[in-house]
């Protein structure tokens, strides 16, 4: 172990975690409450022959890092709050050509610039919808600091395997809290790496002509295959087009990756939930919050449950409303005025069992609004 | 280094606009634009195959072909 | 022509309007190109949103052609994650210069080594001919439509002072001139800029009563004069064209492989 074990802050995990996966180019701009994934990128990247680069502003870091995927890099960046509004331009065009990278949000309470050192969930549904246009998304989260390391390789992974930027959504709590990490060794996580073209140099080589399983592999800018890159709709060769058929069909297929692959892409934990007949479902920081609850009215005989949601988009409905058919209430635990609570609604029938524990006075929820909460639900009074 | 004797104007007329740059800029008046408006050398024996028309066509539709030199696009259709 | 080795003819004939200075500067960077030897596996063209991005598409190199102002931002992440390829990045004066303003100026101080050819025919002509940061006072736009009264940039000094190692201004009809500008801009190691004055007959000239094509090509060769000629002297209205600014400096690469070393301790 020695070296391995670590008492860390998120923000910090989140580099490790990005290192483990390949990542060797990074760019950003400073914001609280993200910025020590910048100052920590600055320090690890050139110490593996990778490359840092402070950008002039967020719009410009996305870019940056959409640039450096294609010469074949793994890459990310880190936000939070208004930098990621300032990010969703980039967003999209990382959408539209399949690019994978990887975007960090640590969410801050919103709107505008809001409350920057206070946590906040409020960015869910602009992770999802901040893009203009029909489009799909992949999001990810974490409560814990092992999980943080988890989900950012995963985003990785996922971002490589779809050719798709992901996001993801961690909170002030989790990426300024210190606890312990393991780093995992070298193989224990599962490392998807870029899926280049086996199409020899001569060879028509299709940039975007999916495969038989749906991937599309990639070839590096500089190598053999010249080929086109645009944000406009285009062809398999990446060049414009306007043709009905070809938008029809591209516009399909960047919603369809992921949305018939939503079972890879899932990530969830559970708690107590065989016998329970009161389901909390959560995320992020808020998750430990409904865990210490969960576990809490556990000791006392209480048929609690919790399910931690580590994946929000694709939003996993099939799970939601399995883990919930025995549930009398259904409880969702988040710190924004019911971004996931709208989901969970549309996920279960009798929508009417799912109410909303919340905070949005930027401070962080704990285990006794939660109870405070259920007990009014529950009629007992406060 | 001897003078460059000219052997064709090759005129692309699939891509030239018929904007009239060249003929406009040719120091010897040797080109004209038709009646579809497309270039086309009207006095090819006065030319002096200074390219000025070549270098400055925005549609990339004119070259000067000369004697020591045979077109690059050899065999392939421009 | 050899030329043609270096584009996509599939696109021709390209989208420009008849007489659009763009196709001139396409011409003359081909030439650039040509006389530099390199293979097109070597370079990269990143252009951003307008008519003039439009050129990333008909040339068979590595084509990145991104979002309105954003090129440099792109370009600087092919450039820094694989610093052995050449970089050019066609802009509009407006893509440079108003949207993109903030990423011409960091990428001119950075002194990353990419070429930023800014094709200035002082209008938005994709949306249909406003005024641009470039457009000048008093010129006439759709967006304009009692005389323009915003002053413009002076691109080369800009450049100059946010950076830039190389700068250099012509015009389409300085046709051989801007081509060995373009070369030797990809040749420059550290941040070139190439300023073209290019005419957009349809918008820019129409509206303003500057004539067809070759009249607003005319029009260059009588109002700009070469860097500090006797002419500029007389006539101070003259534009200047030329090399502005040739310099040695640390490229930003070359700089970060240093840090790489640094955090190596010394070790590369």
């Amino acid at each position: 172990m020695g070296n391995q074990l670590k008492f860390i802050q998120g923000n910090e995990v989140c580099v490790e975690a990005a290192l483990y996966a390949g990542l060797d180019f990074y760019a950003g701009y400073p914001i609280t409450p993200s910025t020590e994934v910048a100052e920590h990128m600055a320090k690890r990247l050139p110490q593996i022959g990778g490359k840092f680069l402070q950008m002039e502003d967020e719009i410009a870091s996305v870019c940056a890092i959409v640039g450096a995927s294609l010469t074949g890099h793994k890459v990310m960046t880190a936000t939070s709050g208004p930098g990621f509004s300032l990010m969703q331009e980039g967003l999209g065009y990382a959408i539209m050509a399949e690019i994978p990278c990887v975007i960090v949000n640590v969410q801050r309470g919103g709107p505008s610039t809001g409350l920057p050192t206070g946590p906040g969930q409020g960015d869910v549904l602009q992770a999802r919808w901040g893009v203009h246009g029909d489009h799909s998304i992949i999001a990810l989260t974490a409560s814990t600091h092992q999980d943080v390391f988890e989900m950012t390789v995963h985003a990785f992974n996922m971002a490589e395997m779809f050719r798709t930027p992901v996001i993801l959504l961690f909170d002030e709590v989790i990426g300024h809290m210190r606890e312990k990490l393991i780093i995992p060794e070298e193989g224990e996580i599962q490392v998807v790496d870029r899926l280049r073209t086996s199409v020899k140099a001569g060879v028509d080589y299709h940039p975007y002509l999916p495969r038989e399983d749906g991937r599309l592999p990639m070839s590096d800018f500089g190598s053999e295959h010249r080929y086109n890159v645009t944000g406009l709709f285009h062809d398999m060769w990446g060049f414009p087009t306007g043709n009905p058929g070809v938008v029809h069909e591209l516009l399909r297929h960047l919603n369809d990756k992921i949305k018939n692959n939503a079972e890879t892409i899932t990530r969830y934990k559970e708690y107590y939930l065989e016998d329970a007949r009161t389901v909390l479902i959560s995320y992020g920081c808020s998750a430990r919050s409904a865990l210490h609850v969960v576990e809490n009215r556990r000791a006392r005989g209480e048929r609690l449950g919790l399910l931690e949601l580590q994946s929000l988009w694709p939003f996993p409905y099939g799970l939601v409303e399995e883990k919930c058919a025995m549930a009398r209430q259904i409880v969702v635990v988040e710190m924004n005025m019911g971004q996931i609570t709208r989901a969970v609604k549309r996920a279960v029938p009798e929508p009417e069992r799912v109410v909303l524990a919340n905070r949005i006075d930027g401070v962080f929820i704990t285990p006794t609004d939660i109870k405070n909460i259920l007990r009014l639900f529950q009629g007992k009074g406060v | 280094m001897a003078k460059a004797k000219l052997k064709e104007h090759l005129i692309n007329r699939e891509w030239c606009k018929g904007c009239g740059i060249c003929v406009h800029f040719c120091p010897k008046n040797v080109l004209e634009l038709d009646a579809q408006e497309k270039v086309f050398a009207a006095r090819p024996e006065d030319c002096i195959c200074c390219r000025l028309c070549e270098i400055r066509c925005p549609d990339l539709a004119i070259e000067i072909l000369t004697e020591k030199q045979e077109a690059s696009e050899n065999g392939k259709s421009a | 022509m050899a030329v043609k080795d270096y584009i996509r003819e599939r696109f021709f004939p390209h989208l420009w309007c008849p007489g659009c200075g763009h196709g001139i500067v396409l011409n003359s960077l081909l030439r650039a190109v040509e006389q530099l030897g390199m293979s097109k596996n070597e370079i990269v063209m990143v252009s951003g949103i307008g008519c003039s991005s439009r050129i990333s598409g008909y040339v068979d190199f590595h084509t990145l052609h991104t979002l309105h102002g954003r090129a440099l931002a792109f370009a600087t992440g092919v450039k820094m994650s694989k610093p052995e390829l050449n970089v050019i990045v066609p802009m509009g004066d407006g893509d440079a210069l108003a949207i993109g303003g903030n990423h011409f100026i960091h990428a001119a101080r950075r002194n990353i080594a990419m070429t930023a050819l800014v094709m200035n025919n002082r209008i938005y002509g994709m949306t249909g001919g406003q005024y641009s940061p470039l457009s000048g006072y008093g010129c006439q736009a759709t967006t304009s439509p009692f005389g323009n009264i915003d002053y413009s940039f002076d691109i080369a000094e800009l450049a100059k002072a946010a950076g830039a190692t190389y700068v250099a201004r012509t015009t389409t009809y300085h046709a051989k001139q801007m081509t060995e500008m373009i070369r030797d801009a990809v040749l420059h190691d550290g941040f070139s800029v190439v300023e073209i004055l290019t005419q957009c007959p349809t918008y820019y000239g129409r509206r303003n009563r500057l004539g067809d094509a070759a009249e607003m090509m005319d029009w260059y060769k009588s109002h700009t004069t070469p860097i500090g000629s006797k002419a500029k002297e007389e006539n101070p209205s003259l534009i200047e064209r030329g090399v502005f600014v040739q310099r040695d400096k640390p490229e930003y690469c070359t700089e970060y492989d240093k840090v790489i070393e640094k955090a190596r301790g010394g070790q590369a």
